[in-house]
């Protein structure tokens, strides 16, 4: 999930990666570069959302070299959203992509599976999504600062990974500001507790 | 349990549902001290239509006990009428008002007996003198006594909000104030629960029914 505040954006995501009933990786790492200040949440079919990172990362990378300045979150987003629409039919791929830039400060765009792009202040991805819709209905506000997105993203991802058996292992976090990057790891121990029995 | 219930709410909520007059929903029964309170919405779709937007899917099925549907509508509302004549039955015989563990267990009979021809969940909840408020589910033939239960296609979007908001030992208001909450917010992102609400509170002077309609309902920071 991405959620924006104002003068940047904080990302989080799960660190489980399944074949089947098996757990390939329990700390993956879903959070992937695109370039300094951009970043993108992956879910769905983990191949297929590499190769299309890597690819945009390097649209990005030569873009920006044409550019002399740092791209646009947009035009990041717009790059995956190219991709993800054309090879629709063969990808199942649903990435969130969030950054900042000098011109309309933190941004989250969403390109779900099918290939469209809306820009949203706060957007949930990937099987476990579905259980939290109602939380952040409820519990995001607009004009939240940097710590309280922190935790209300750790706080859903939490729950989600309670609830959906293909989403668990430890919460990744990482906030995007002018500043910089600056990434968490909240262990399983750690993690903000609902038990409700 | 809760396991199974997530996966049955899933089945339900990908597609847009058989063109037989379903109800696929969001259905909530919460207990407290005291007695329980009951909320659905109010939306019957058949496919892509909404065929009745002001169905009440909280049923009586004894005095103090009431049952939530979801699921096929004719599958569920005739399990409903089933087990009122049972349960009518039953406590003329014992000569007291009935159980709510009793009406549960007459429910999840009939769902466990005919499970591969029925697809429907009832969430039976109500208050007696022995136990006071109680909620239990039914869903696919098992029985489990829970402290709150939520159903139909509507409840994968509120498990994540359930989970964070319940406390144990809230008190009436607070209780119809998270029912209130939890229909609104899964009304919000299932296209296939919406309408009004409707409230049942059971305690022991009796039962009371409320409807919140849609402008009433809270909303959240997207409205």
């Amino acid at each position: 999930m991405a959620v924006e505040y104002d003068g940047g954006v904080v990302i989080g995501a799960d660190s489980r990666t399944t074949t089947g009933a098996y757990i390939a990786n329990r700390v993956t790492d879903k959070l992937t570069r695109i370039h300094d200040k951009i970043y993108c949440c992956r879910s769905g079919s983990a191949a297929d959302t590499q190769a299309i990172a890597e690819i945009v990362a390097y649209q990005l990378g030569f873009h920006s070299i044409e550019l002399d300045e740092p791209p646009l979150v947009e035009t990041a987003a717009n790059l995956f959203r190219a991709s993800c629409y054309r090879y629709r039919e063969e990808l199942t791929a649903g990435i969130l992509v969030a950054g900042w830039d000098k011109r309309k400060g933190g941004q989250v765009y969403s390109v779900p599976i099918g290939g469209m792009l809306v820009r949203q202040p706060v957007s949930v991805g990937g099987s476990g999504s579905t259980y939290i819709y109602g939380f952040m209905d409820a519990n995001y506000k607009p004009g939240m600062n940097k710590e309280q997105c922190m935790e209300i993203t750790a706080a859903a991802l939490s729950l989600a990974m309670e609830r959906d058996g293909s989403s668990g292992g430890v919460v990744r976090l990482a906030s995007i500001s002018e500043e910089g990057v600056e990434r968490r790891v909240i262990l399983g121990n750690q993690l903000p507790k609902f038990s409700t029995h | 349990m809760i396991h199974i219930i997530f996966i049955f709410s899933k089945l339900f909520g990908d597609h847009s549902g058989p063109i037989d007059g379903s109800i696929v929903t969001t259905i909530i029964a919460i207990e407290y001290d005291g007695g329980v309170v009951l909320g659905s919405d109010s939306r019957v779709s058949a496919g892509d239509s909404v065929v009745n937007r002001v169905m009440n899917k909280l049923s009586p099925l004894h005095d103090k006990i009431y049952c939530a549907l979801s699921g096929s509508a004719a599958d569920a509302q005739t399990i409903a009428e089933i087990v009122n004549y049972q349960l009518d039955v039953h406590s003329i015989e014992i000569g007291e008002d009935p159980q709510v563990r009793s009406a549960a267990t007459l429910v999840k009979n009939i769902s466990y007996k005919y499970k591969e021809e029925l697809s429907a969940h009832l969430i039976v909840a109500g208050w007696d003198r022995r136990d006071g408020g109680q909620v239990f589910a039914t869903l696919k033939g098992l029985l489990t006594r829970q402290p709150f239960a939520v159903g139909g296609s509507g409840s994968s979007y509120v498990y994540g909000f359930v989970d964070a908001e319940y406390r144990r030992g809230m008190n009436k208001q607070e209780c119809q104030q998270f029912v209130v909450n939890t229909l609104s917010l899964a009304m919000n992102r299932d296209g296939s629960s919406g309408g009004v609400a409707y409230i049942v509170t059971i305690d022991k002077h009796g039962t009371e029914e409320k409807v919140v309609l849609g402008n009433q309902l809270p909303t959240f920071f997207d409205q």
